[in-house]
């Protein structure tokens, strides 16, 4: 019998993990092996960190893979921050303030359920292939997380300490910024990790179709050369950009619930 | 002039509850006075009145003579969970109110450094409260609440989330410091011995709704019978003028008790 969610030795979990993670490309290599599916199409592991390598010296559609790679984090830091600085101050804001609350989420609600990728085509209308495009697909998927989870940290503030900053004649805006935004840090924090996921997917998703470099755009230009290997390349690249940035937010994230007692 | 008045308040929570019922109570200036009463009775309610976070559906509160309109630091507030900044350090969170009345920051530091050397947390001003025990806690929190030199204190059963050794050893401070450095304060709680330790006069509230159900004038036995003579609180806890207030007051909330069957 398994026991539900039994903790686990550190160990332990560590080798399941890495058990997984060796299943599952030695599926992908039997089954690319097996000539089941044309080489062309899925060529096995090895071969694709082969590939791997060689883009990191070896330009291919302009630029070497670190470079491509370079320019999508750009970008990606670009739409994100904006995300950020736009959505926190405005989602604690609405936790204060009943009437913006009113006034902001209905347009906010319905906005939120276009995807970003429903975004692309008027982007590239209005930019081309400028970097407003994926700017605006970007903030558009990572928007959304910044401001529910600022909005949500500030309504769920433990009342007292509002009552305690306001007995102490605490003016407004420092109730939000002393008191409001510490208090909702953990949630911002949480908020920000989905929001940088969202965003970091939603990127290349603008670049297959609006931008003429970084990794999406490399990916489509592999597609035109039926290069599989270097598709998948751009995949596992995009892949491992994600985790290392959700391990950076999620080291962000527990210094601050250690820092408020929270751990 | 700072005193409390409660003139026939009622308040009434969604329409449905109702909390007070002609509530009549006057708190006069530089007095202490405690409201006891079983849970549920009321009697926090009539200090969130007091404080400005809650508005009554009848009758006046008034503070020094004005109409209570919103909260201030001319009534700070002591919270039963202390309700300090878990992000401030024990000297910021002492601080944090008298930076909002813009005074320089050295007579700012000056002041907070008395009020920490006062509660004997000199060592700790730059700890964090979850590094603190229960009882420091709530030393930082009364001490935030006396920096601000407001007229009225409001404390809501302060010490009812300490242990019992820790509470005695904040209820003697807070004798000491009221006699110190007097303050018109509203001091709820259900300890019977604690209110009439601490308290000049105690109102006895009935269940809900909440009324005033007979005020005890302790001040005039406890001068009467010079309980100040006796240090510890376990001394006048003793005397006979003491235990006979207290068992009256307990009686008149016991009758209470045995009319809604718990």
């Amino acid at each position: 019998m398994i026991a539900y969610r039994q903790p686990l030795p550190l160990g332990r979990s560590l080798l399941l993990g890495a058990a997984g993670t060796l299943a599952f490309l030695g599926l992908w290599a039997g089954l690319a092996r097996s000539g089941l599916v044309l080489h062309m199409f899925l060529p096995g592991p090895l071969e694709v960190a082969e590939r791997f390598a060689v883009l990191v010296t070896t330009p291919f559609a302009g630029g070497t893979l670190l470079a491509h790679l370079a320019s999508s984090v750009l970008r990606f830091l670009g739409g994100f921050l904006l995300a950020a600085f736009v959505g926190i101050p405005l989602g604690l804001m609405m936790g204060w303030s009943r009437l913006l609350d009113d006034i902001v989420t209905p347009i906010f609600d319905a906005l939120r359920f276009i995807a970003p990728i429903a975004w692309v085509p008027f982007a590239a209308l209005w930019f081309g292939t400028g970097i407003g495009g994926p700017l605006l697909i970007i903030f558009a998927g990572a928007f959304p997380p910044c401001l529910i989870n600022a909005y949500r940290g500030a309504r769920y503030v433990d009342r007292r300490l509002i009552e305690a900053a306001a007995m102490l004649g605490t003016p407004g805006h420092r109730v939000i910024t002393e008191v409001m935004l510490p208090a909702a840090l953990p949630s911002i924090v949480a908020g920000l990790r989905i929001s940088a996921g969202l965003g970091w997917q939603s990127l290349v998703g603008a670049e297959l179709i609006v931008a003429s470099t970084g990794v999406g755009y490399m990916m489509v230009q592999a597609q035109g050369a039926v290069s599989t290997t270097t598709v998948m390349v751009g995949m596992a690249a995009i892949g491992l950009i994600g985790v290392a940035i959700d391990l950076g937010l999620r080291l962000v994230e527990a210094r601050i619930r250690a820092h408020l007692g929270q751990a | 002039m700072s005193c409390i008045r409660f003139e026939q308040v009622d308040k009434t929570f969604g329409g449905a509850v109702k909390a007070l019922d002609g509530v009549d109570l006057t708190v006069a200036d530089r007095e202490f006075v405690a409201i006891v009463g079983a849970s549920g009775c009321g009697k926090t309610t009539c200090l969130r009145l007091a404080a400005g976070f809650e508005a009554p559906t009848g009758g006046h509160v008034t503070v020094g003579g004005k109409a209570v309109t919103a909260p201030g630091p001319d009534r700070a507030v002591v919270f039963q969970q202390f309700a300090l900044f878990p992000w401030k350090t024990v000297a910021q969170n002492i601080a944090f109110g008298l930076r909002n009345k813009g005074m320089p920051a050295s007579e700012r530091d000056a002041r907070v450094a008395a009020a920490i050397g006062m509660i004997g947390l000199s060592a700790y001003a730059d700890a964090y409260p979850h590094q603190l025990s229960g009882g420091m806690q709530q030393r930082v929190a009364i001490a935030r609440a006396y920096v601000l030199e407001p007229e009225v204190l409001l404390m809501d059963e302060p010490f009812g989330a300490l242990d019992a050794q820790t509470r005695v050893v904040m209820q003697e401070e807070l004798v000491r410091l009221a006699r110190k450095n007097p303050r018109t304060v509203l001091f709820i709680t259900h300890g019977v011995e604690e209110a009439v330790y601490l308290a000049d006069r105690v109102a006895v509230m009935t269940r809900r709704p909440g009324r005033i159900k007979e005020i005890v004038d302790v001040k005039v036995i406890r001068e009467a019978e010079r309980w100040e003579d006796h240090a510890r609180i376990e001394d006048v806890m003793d005397l006979e003028s003491f235990v006979h207030l207290r068992t009256h007051i307990w009686k008149s909330l016991r009758e209470e008790k045995g009319g809604v069957g718990h």
